[in-house]
This record gives C-alpha cells, sequence and structure tokens, in this order.
C-alpha cells in the first residue's frame, strides 16, 4: 500500500461522511480498497482522487458507489449447517415464545431472510415471527423486497435447502416466471424491511434472535467493537445471536455475555 | 506503515562488505488449483517446525469443502494449520488456508481479512486477491508461489507482489498436474524462479532463515 493511494482513500471516505452522512471511515481497508477500485474502473476514471471529485458532485454517482459497497455475495441457505443447527438448537427455544422478533441486520438482497422465513414456517412458528430485515441500501432492499431471484440458482439452492433440513419441495415456495423465481407472498408476510446503518444508526427494539453474518467481516476492530455493543444491547436476556462462519466473539469486549450455543456455527446466547 | 524492526540489526557486529543485508521474509503466500492437494503436500512437508514466516494459502475448493481440507493439510506439515478467520493474527511459522467460499486478505501487518464479495475471476477464495493485499502490507517482504492449477487466477496478483519488491516463485510446468496456471504466471511476471515442486520448500527455507551471526 503506498501512502498516496492510502491518503486518496481517506480523503474519499472523509469527504463522502461529511457531504453525505454515509461513514465508511472504519471499514476493513483491504476489501474497501479492491471496492472503492472496482468502482474507479467503473466510472472511467484512473484515480481514486478522480472517484472523489465524481462522487460528491454527483449524487446518481454516489448511489453506484454505495450499492457496489453493500452488496455482499450470498445465496439461500449459505451454510446449510448453519440452518440445520438452527433448527435444532434455536427453534425449540422459540417455541416457548408467544412472540418471536428477529433482525437481520445487513440483510443485502435478502436471500438470508427468505431462508429463515422458509425454516421458521416449516417449523410451525412463522405466524408467531416478525423478521426485521436491515440494510444500509435502499436499492438492495428493494431487491430483498420483491423476493425475486434468477431461477437458474435455484437447482443449487435445492440442494443447499436439503442440506439445511428442509422438509419439503423446495419448489413449493417460489412461481417460476421466465428467468425469475418469484417466492410466495405468504413468505413476506411477517417480513419488515427497513435501512438501518450499523456504522451510524442505534438499536430500535428488543429482539429474542439477531442474524449478523458476514457483515462484520467488513469492518474494522473499531467498527467491530461499535456494532457488537449494538447488538449486545438490541438482544432480550437469554437472546440468540447468529453469526458468520469465519467470525467469532472471542476477543471482543462482549465474549463472557454469551454462552456458545454451537460452536462450530457461531450461535451464541446471551446469559447476562 | 510500520517499520521493519529487526531487519537493520542483522548486519549487527558486521560492517556491511561482509555481511551484506539480506532481504527478510514474513510472509509466504501460495495459490493453486486443480492438483493442489498433492503438491501442498509435498510443499507442506518440506518445512521445518522452526520455519520462521507465516504460510498463507489460497486452494479453489467446492463451496462446501468444509474442515476436510484444513485437517488434511495439518496432516501433511509440522507446522500449526488453520483455517483463517476474519481479522485473525498473522503468526510467524503458522500455516493460515483460505476458508471455502471467502476471499482472504491480508488486511494489514501482522492481520488476516476475509470477504464475500463477487468470486474474481470465477474463483472464491481468489488467489489475486490474496496476493495483491499481501503485496499491498508486506511488500518486499513477501514472497508470491504459484503452484499447478488450471486458469490463470494468481498471475495478476504474482505481478503485484514482484512490483512491489517482493519475490515470485512458479511451479516448473513440467512437474504441475495441471500447466495452465503455472505458465500463466510466468507469461505475465518475471518471475524470479520457476522450480520442480521438490525444489520449492528447500528455496523457501534458504530465503527466509534468519542470517546466521
Amino acid at each position: 500500500m503506498n501512502n498516496l493511494e492510502e491518503l486518496e482513500i481517506q480523503l474519499l471516505l472523509e469527504g463522502v461522511f461529511r457531504h453525505y452522512g454515509f461513514d465508511f471511515r472504519n471499514y476493513a481497508l483491504a476489501s474497501i480498497k479492491r471496492r472503492i477500485w472496482n468502482a474507479v474502473r467503473a466510472e472511467n476514471l484512473r484515480t481514486i482522487s478522480g472517484l472523489q471529485e465524481r462522487l460528491l458532485h454527483d449524487p446518481v454517482c454516489l448511489e453506484r458507489f454505495l450499492l457496489g459497497l453493500s452488496v455482499n455475495v450470498t445465496s439461500m441457505f449459505r451454510d446449510p449447517t448453519f440452518y440445520l443447527a438452527f433448527r435444532q438448537k434455536v427453534v425449540p427455544l422459540l417455541r416457548t415464545y408467544p412472540f418471536i422478533r428477529i433482525w437481520h441486520a445487513g440483510c443485502s438482497t435478502g436471500e438470508e431472510v427468505y431462508s429463515m422465513a422458509i425454516l421458521l414456517h416449516e417449523e410451525g412458528l412463522y405466524h408467531r415471527c416478525r423478521i426485521y430485515a436491515t440494510d444500509m441500501n435502499e436499492s438492495v432492499l428493494r431487491q430483498a423486497k420483491a423476493g425475486i431471484f434468477s431461477i437458474h440458482l435455484m437447482q443449487e439452492y435445492t440442494q443447499l435447502y436439503l442440506k439445511a433440513g428442509g422438509k419439503y419441495s423446495f419448489s413449493e415456495y417460489y412461481t417460476a416466471a421466465y428467468d425469475n423465481a418469484i417466492f410466495r407472498s405468504t413468505l413476506k408476510e411477517n417480513l419488515i424491511f427497513s435501512q438501518h446503518n450499523l456504522a451510524t444508526d442505534s438499536s430500535f427494539n428488543e429482539f429474542n434472535v439477531i442474524l449478523c453474518r458476514n457483515v462484520l467481516i467488513y469492518f474494522n476492530n473499531t467498527l467491530q467493537d461499535r456494532v457488537h455493543k449494538l447488538l449486545y444491547e438490541s438482544l432480550g436476556t437469554f437472546g440468540i445471536l447468529g453469526l458468520g462462519q469465519q467470525e467469532t466473539l472471542s476477543l471482543t469486549k462482549y465474549e463472557d455475555r454469551y454462552e456458545e450455543l454451537e460452536r462450530r456455527e457461531k450461535l451464541y446466547r446471551r446469559i447476562q | 506503515m510500520r517499520s521493519w524492526k529487526g531487519v537493520k540489526s542483522f548486519t549487527d557486529g558486521f560492517s556491511s562488505k561482509q555481511a551484506p543485508r539480506q532481504p527478510h521474509f514474513e510472509l509466504v503466500v501460495v495459490g493453486t488449483s486443480l492438483g493442489g492437494l498433492s503438491a501442498l503436500e509435498t510443499l507442506l512437508n518440506g518445512l521445518p517446525s522452526n520455519f520462521p514466516a507465516a504460510v498463507a494459502i489460497v486452494q479453489h475448493r467446492h463451496k462446501e469443502s468444509n474442515t476436510g481440507l484444513s485437517e488434511f493439510l495439518q496432516s501433511c506439515s509440522l507446522l500449526p494449520l488453520q483455517d483463517a478467520a476474519d481479522k485473525a493474527a498473522i503468526v510467524p511459522g503458522h500455516v493460515y488456508l483460505a476458508p471455502a467460499d471467502y476471499h482472504l486478505l491480508v488486511e494489514s501487518v501482522g492481520w488476516f481479512a476475509l470477504s464475500t464479495d463477487m468470486p474474481v475471476s470465477y474463483a472464491r477464495p481468489s488467489i489475486d486477491v490474496l496476493f495483491e493485499s499481501a503485496a499491498d502490507a508486506y511488500g518486499h517482504h513477501t514472497i508470491g508461489i504459484i503452484l499447478t492449477g488450471s486458469g490463470g487466477d494468481g498471475a495478476q496478483g504474482l505481478a503485484r507482489i514482484k512490483a512491489c519488491g517482493g519475490l515470485a516463485i512458479v511451479q516448473d510446468p513440467q512437474t504441475a498436474e495441471s500447466q495452465m496456471m503455472p505458465k500463466a504466471a510466468i507469461a505475465t511476471t518475471a518471475v524470479d524462479w520457476i522450480l520442480p515442486l521438490a525444489d520449492i520448500a528447500p528455496r523457501l527455507i534458504h530465503l527466509c532463515q534468519p542470517v546466521i551471526r
């Protein structure tokens, strides 16, 4: 990393924050650098400074930039063993609640939100649930809300659904229309999509379950600490936290306040 | 940027004429795809338990190949080996493997990061992503190695390592189960060594050994 490049990145992120309020200043550098250079190339520019000028003067360019920074490429039932563990370890706990609030933080285009809705439906719990699916980016939220995914992915998703302990036929959950798979509207009944920025916004409810998978990997330690505090404060006592397979609570300040429900799948339970 | 403590101390007690300062390598990055399993077995088998640099490996692998790969590779290695977790420390003498379905990046000197960004040239983990970020963080303290594989992943990353002053080693295509990846790297970069598989570990030991005082 040459120092000029690092300076240009800092100036760009500072400018975007001060002019628009989107705060990427504590994002992990290696990933955001790749994404910034992707944006430079997509805009047919040569330098990060050139991108900075265009971003500050052209809100439409900012929209494209934000999309590039917020799409995490995921799939339905990503890590099927996580969903299997959720069925086996978390669902029995949820059965004891009359009403279940779930926060899916950083839901991106919604594949994993629909996966969870299907799982809860199969376990007979969905009618008691509200799933709050949030992301900082309006445009990915619109996609998530639509619940329309490429039909070409359904073969792979069917395999993952089965590995995740799926009980029925996956094709029952969507209607095929040309190249699209449109997910059933009954799955959307208890989904609430709204904008929330983990880097700058505060807690908005108390939840029984929070899923925040493969979102914190994009943050540096400063921002990870902030978000862990936010997640902890948004969980009720004995609430469940689910992280991505390669993330961990160990080494965070909140490690002692959770117990491991399923170590390999990064499912934790708040105990204090 | 971190200053490289210890580099200057290599010449302690010698005039620079007697002991020309050797480059000091801290991170070895390895990329491979088709045929990589047995190539990595040979490479890791050849590294002693006191190997002083950290090693990070991208082996193209299936999305759901969870733990089997690291268990197998650990059985070939005297050095402790693990799937790299997000924000894991980069410790000398440890071997790290890019986990299935994540990109592995070097965040800064001493730290990894992961991402679930788009596959790069159809690959996640991508060799280019690891190599480019390693070059940016570790500069001329980096050694990049391309082993057997299909496709052209890694060629750009190896070029970046060279451009940042690091060393580039490629497995001799003649000894590779799949020649395409080594050939792509050789075509893209002025590599320092093209070596038969069996000679790569000895070369690394030679390159990374602390200077004998």
